[in-house]
């Protein structure tokens, strides 16, 4: 089938990432007492960003195979 | 009552945008739903990666989740046995011995194959109690994720259930297996990251797993046990009477491990059905065993925080982690209040979102195991055959709606009559339980037959009653609890050691029953008929040009092996 998981997974993720990381930059740091005094936020956004970028990534090399050039 | 979430705007955010993702994906696989095969099998064209964590999903419903996290704070780590003793075996036997005849038989469900491999009525048998009951679970996951938005958000339980339903029911009907199998391991990455930062908050919070080890010493010791119980999972299996759950280690390995185990993992088509939709036999066969290797280390994820929770009340006394309900803990709620206690706003959302998608992904998985059923194992052989492919497609989608009209159905039944579903979970677990003797016999002995297999099947069925019937845990009276055919022989320290035993006596009569049925009647197929369906018939699968990483032994004695470290680091 022609339809590459990869790809909503990766936008999904670097979305949901991107959406924390930046919510975590503007928030103001008294909400993270609940979550031990880490900006848990910002640090996990960014993780999950990394992961939809190397899905993103993986489906675009799936799409544009590496090969000699004609 | 336990205090509600409150979500913030960022929160609505990430829901709003999971679900429309998820109809997305229904509708970009629309037009990929050319044939029933498109629909029920996703065309054999899944790569072992997406099928293996689909298969993973498909178990991890919400009350997976939830349940689990309740027996980590009531059992401590114990309750991994669910994973390292109930699962991972049974997964890597499916993957290794049992599919390549699911697969090479081109059977298309798991009651197929009965009939190819026994007969009509072995079939029939299987395929009905297996679409009843799958419509109920997936009513009571409906009924379950109604409630939980009811208690913490203060939801209107008609309306969840309506727009949970909705959403189930449009991106199955579009883009049937396929679109269930993309979205679940949609929902297994948000699950992973929505409860990896509470597994990891609890644990710095408690300090540590020597942090953890120390708070739940008085935990064990007030309930009457030895100090280390709550964290250690084999050094208290000695007698049933001497840890929390109530079952020694025979019980626990036989009826747990054996049983109930296999016969939930090697037969239970919700599950199968992911891996008879890999492109290749080789991916069908890796993606029970892809699957086992997160499975090994879901304790960490779902068990964990339960421990935690306990273990914060009883130091720290949080209150808020484990609400009291009429005097005594309510520890389905640690999961939801784990979350409203440790994360913000933001990361919140993504947790909550985590859980009502595996409610949703629980119901769906049913909802395309039952449609498949219905409309090749019942529709096409009883009631209408050789109609064109067209029309066993439109009536998969009819059966979609269908089946999503009776879980609704069925939900509003569990929240009037929570008995009788009790009930019919009871019922269920006694058609279930002799299951894969059946199995076990028809793969591996040629000579069984179709006769021995019914009549095996529905005595052991019998069975599992009978036992059931006349036997109690401790402390219950008789009636849904056991006993209730008029006699008690034997007392049992707790309701799972009942259900581990009952299992057992199942499978032990339907396994004999079977033997003995198919010695006394004649083969009705020849061994022609039985090649790729039976061992010692079917020649070898050799893979062609698969790398040696790959081959699915190889992966299999490795999470095995991995599990049993994991076994010994926390026995």
């Amino acid at each position: 089938m022609n339809f590459d998981l990869r790809l909503p997974l990766g936008l999904i993720f670097s979305l949901f990432g991107a959406m924390l990381a930046l919510y975590g930059l503007a928030s103001d740091p008294a909400v993270y007492a609940k979550s031990l005094g880490i900006n848990v936020n910002l640090d996990w956004g960014v993780v999950m960003f990394a992961f939809g970028a190397v899905m993103l990534g993986l489906a675009w090399r799936s799409r544009h195979p590496p090969g000699p050039a004609k | 009552m336990p205090h509600s979430l409150s979500l913030a705007g960022i929160d609505y955010a990430i829901l709003v945008i999971y679900f429309l993702f998820v109809l997305g994906i229904g509708w970009a696989l629309k037009r990929h739903m050319k044939g029933s095969t498109d629909f029920f099998l996703s065309g054999r064209s899944i790569p072992a990666w997406v099928t293996g964590l689909a298969f993973l999903s498909a178990n991890l419903g919400a009350q997976e989740v939830i349940g689990m996290a309740a027996s980590g704070a009531k059992y401590g780590i114990m309750t991994s046995h669910f994973y390292w003793i109930g699962a991972i075996p049974a997964m890597v036997f499916l993957g290794i011995f049992m599919m390549p005849f699911y697969y090479g038989s081109k059977a298309r469900s798991v009651p197929e194959y009965l009939k190819l491999r026994f007969d009509e009525k072995t079939r029939g048998f299987n395929a009905i109690s297996f679409a009843v009951m799958t419509i109920f679970s997936s009513g009571i996951s409906l009924y379950a994720l109604a409630k939980l938005l009811e208690v913490l958000l203060g939801w209107d339980f008609n309306a969840s259930i309506a727009i949970s339903a909705a959403v189930v029911l449009v991106y199955i009907f579009l883009g049937g297996l396929t679109s269930a199998i993309y979205n679940e391991v949609l929902q297994f990455f948000m699950i992973v990251f929505g409860f990896a930062p509470l597994a990891y908050l609890g644990l710095k919070d408690i300090g540590g797993w020597e942090g953890l080890q120390a708070r739940l010493i008085p935990v064990a010791t007030e309930h009457g046990f030895a100090a280390g119980t709550w964290t250690q999972s084999w050094q208290h299996m000695g007698a049933a009477q001497s840890n929390p759950m109530g079952v020694e280690w025979f019980g626990l390995a036989m009826g747990l491990g054996f049983v109930l185990s296999f016969g939930y993992w090697c037969t239970d088509f919700l599950v199968v059905q992911r891996a008879m939709a890999a492109k290749s036999m080789s991916a069908a066969r890796r993606t029970p065993i892809i699957a086992a290797f997160p499975k090994m280390l879901f304790p960490f994820l779902v068990i964990l925080p339960g421990m935690v929770a306990i273990g914060l009340v009883q130091s720290k006394g949080y209150a808020d982690l484990i609400p009291l309900r009429d005097g005594s803990y309510d520890y389905n709620m640690v999961i939801p209040n784990m979350l409203a206690h440790y994360l913000p706003s933001g990361l919140l959302g993504l947790g909550f979102t985590a859980l009502m998608a595996s409610f949703m992904s629980g119901m769906a998985g049913n909802v395309t195991a039952f449609n498949t059923v219905w409309t090749y194992d019942i529709y096409q052989s009883y009631i209408a055959q050789n109609k064109s492919d067209a029309h066993y497609l439109w009536m998969g989608r009819m059966a979609t709606v269908f089946g999503v009209l009776v879980s609704v159905g069925a939900a509003y039944f569990a929240s009037r009559f929570n008995n009788i579903m009790d009930l019919l979970q009871l019922v269920f677990a006694f058609v279930n339980a002799p299951l894969f003797a059946t199995f076990l016999l028809g793969m591996f002995w040629k000579r069984s037959t179709g006769h021995g297999a019914f009549y095996g099947l529905v005595i052991g069925t019998a069975a599992a009653a009978v036992h059931h019937g006349l036997t109690l845990p401790a402390g219950a009276v008789a009636g849904i609890k056991g006993g209730w055919l008029g006699a008690n022989l034997h007392t049992y320290p707790s309701e799972m050691g009942q259900n581990f035993w009952t299992a057992l006596w199942a499978w032990g009569v339907c396994f004999s029953i079977t033997i003995a049925v198919s010695l006394a009647t004649r083969r009705t197929k020849t061994d022609a008929e039985l090649t790729g369906l039976v061992y010692s018939l079917t020649p070898r699968t050799v893979e062609h040009g698969e790398a040696w990483y790959l081959k699915p032994a190889l992966l299999g004695g490795v999470v095995l092996a991995a599990t049993l470290a994991l076994n010994i680091i926390f026995r």
